[in-house]
């Protein structure tokens, strides 16, 4: 494999405030390679999100976004016409938001939100288009596509949701899949079901991932390597084992203290839980 | 069919609304059918008769039957009914185009205002503030005097004088979908910002804009009873309510029916317009659940 397929170095995003120009994101370098899975992660308004969306050109236009390199699949990412940033949008990088409700159109059907996708970027007509909704539907493992298909956002649970927003992300066949914390909105156990089902295809498509999220616990499962974030800067990047096992930062292992384990539940109060079975 | 019964049954206004506009429509649709007499047909033989009153048609006319006139006739011996739903066509015909043409031109500037703003929006929202500063009627007689009257330019006068709240109201729309989810989502996906107004914002703001057409149809139908009525309006020669209205100013001590039998149409259906604009805000209020 050559060199990386989303390289980035020394991104720097200013955002202009009544107070003053904020830098939101300062000097922050990540690469993904081909079919990786990279976790960034941070606390809220560490700048994750925000970098990520530059990415796409889709911060507002008061945004000064500046980066000593950006490059996708070896071509330069800013400074795209207006054609090319259409092309690379849902077409190279494809994003899965973290509120499924806010990121369907409530007055569309499913189904002409998902063919939308493919008659654009691949002039698809219409009865084609809605013969490969319906195969991505069944994909991402939403029960009775044909059904689905018609329906509106509102008559969808949260999980089937964030499955259709997933389906919509994969019409375009990215290369790149944007999951900016896809899960946090939902409950545990669809959680866990949205996770696998990403893992799912990133593995039977060879597709990056960027996962962005605050939580380290599942990274472990998922990430190939680690991006850690704070207050708009690069903290730390690792491979996921090292990470865990040898934090290089001391907000890292802070990080990392603050996941919440069984193990230490037991530690406090030991009398008490002593021979009976908690695992 | 039972979910339009259902949708219906959950707003009163909205179903009695319904019903009067129906029943307006059909019957000055149906006009051919429906009226007893040639509505220009004059008779100087039966003229300023009261209601439920006959009287043997003019010598021009063909048959030689007498004729009832159910609601009386005007000063030149025309039927009134009949002259009110002819009448009707040309009321319902000015506001439904004018009610569409003030929807059309303000969800129009609003979009644009709303969707590019900068000095885009500066500059419609000058234009609507300098619209919302003159006095309408004042702009009505003087374009009206300067244009000389007719369907057409009654039109246009009467959608100048509501699009603005469309404007408004589609404008505050966008900006609040601009930055819904759903808009990010799609520009995500490489939708074009053209493509991103029409198919993800448009639709959103449609139903405010369908109550306020309703209400601005029957604003426009008033309106131009108004200015026909003043006699600025509509030819006189052609027989809208507010033209007969205007007829039967002079009559309205000696023969009140003249005046008060269109007044009674304009009220009816400006009654049902509003019902219905009323039920469908209620109706296509997201806040009330489906």
């Amino acid at each position: 494999m050559s060199g990386p397929l989303l390289n980035v170095e020394g991104l720097s995003i200013s955002l202009p405030t009544p107070a003053g120009r904020i830098t939101a994101v300062s000097d922050v370098s990540f690469h993904v390679h081909a079919g990786e899975a990279v976790g960034v992660v941070g606390e809220s308004g560490s700048g994750k999100s925000l970098s990520m969306l530059s990415l796409l050109n889709l911060l507002p236009p008061e945004a000064e976004v500046r980066a000593a390199h950006a490059t996708f699949d070896g071509e330069n990412l800013f400074g795209r016409s207006p054609m090319e940033l259409m092309h690379l949008r849902g077409r190279q990088i494809a994003i899965v938001f973290q509120d499924p409700l806010a990121a369907l159109n409530p007055v569309l059907t499913i189904g002409r939100q998902i063919t939308e996708v493919l008659r654009r970027h691949f002039g698809m007509g219409k009865a084609q288009a809605t013969s490969r909704a319906l195969e991505l539907l069944a994909e991402v493992g939403v029960p009775d596509p044909p059904l689905r298909l018609r329906q509106f956002p509102h008559e969808f649970s949260g999980g089937m949701r964030q499955r259709v927003t997933i389906a919509m992300a994969l019409a375009g066949e990215p290369r790149l899949l944007v999951a900016d914390e896809p899960t946090t909105a939902l409950d545990v156990t669809v959680q866990a079901e949205i996770v696998s089902l990403i893992k799912r295809l990133q593995r039977r498509r060879g597709m990056a991932v960027l996962w962005v999220t605050h939580d380290l616990a599942l990274l472990a499962r998922i990430a190939d390597r680690v991006v850690v974030m704070h207050a708009g800067k690069l903290i730390e990047t690792a491979p996921v084992d090292q990470l865990f096992s040898a934090p290089a930062h001391t907000y890292t292992k802070q990080l990392l203290a603050s996941i919440p384990r069984i193990d230490r539940v037991r530690a406090r109060a030991p009398a008490a839980q002593e021979g009976s079975d908690v695992g | 069919m039972i979910r339009a019964f259902g949708l219906l049954r959950r707003s009163p206004p909205a179903m009695v609304g319904t019903i009067i506009l129906a029943v307006v429509l059909f019957v000055t649709l149906a006009a051919p059918l429906v009226s007893p007499a040639d509505p220009r047909q004059v008779n100087p033989e039966a003229r300023l008769l009261p209601p439920m009153s006959s009287a043997l048609p003019a010598a021009s006319a063909p048959a030689g039957r007498p004729t009832l006139h159910i609601l009386g006739t005007d000063a030149i011996g025309r039927d009134v009914l009949s002259r009110v739903i002819y009448g009707g066509r040309i009321s319902l015909a000015v506001g439904v185009l004018a009610a569409l043409l003030s929807g059309a031109f303000g969800m129009l500037v609003g979009c644009i205002s709303g969707y590019w703003g900068g000095w885009i929006d500066a500059a419609a929202s000058w234009l609507v503030d300098v619209q919302l500063s003159f006095p309408f009627l004042l702009l009505a007689i003087f374009l009206l005097g300067a244009l000389g009257g007719g369907v057409a330019a009654v039109i246009v006068i009467l959608a100048l004088g509501t699009w603005v709240n469309t404007a408004r109201i589609v404008r505050g729309q966008v900006l609040s979908i601009k930055s819904q989810g759903y808009v990010e989502a799609a520009l995500t996906t490489g939708a074009s910002p053209g493509r991103v107004l029409l198919r993800h914002i448009l639709p959103n703001t449609l139903s405010p804009v369908v109550v306020l057409a309703s209400f601005a149809m029957a604003q426009a139908i008033l309106t131009e009873a108004g200015l026909s009525f003043l006699g600025v309006g509509l030819d006189p020669s052609t027989p809208s309510w507010g033209t007969m209205m205007n007829d039967g100013r002079d009559y309205l001590v000696t023969a009140w029916w003249i005046g008060a039998v269109p007044g009674l149409a304009i009220a009816v259906t400006v009654l049902g317009a509003t019902l219905l604009g009323e039920g469908l805000r209620d109706l296509l209020d997201p806040r009330r659940g489906r």
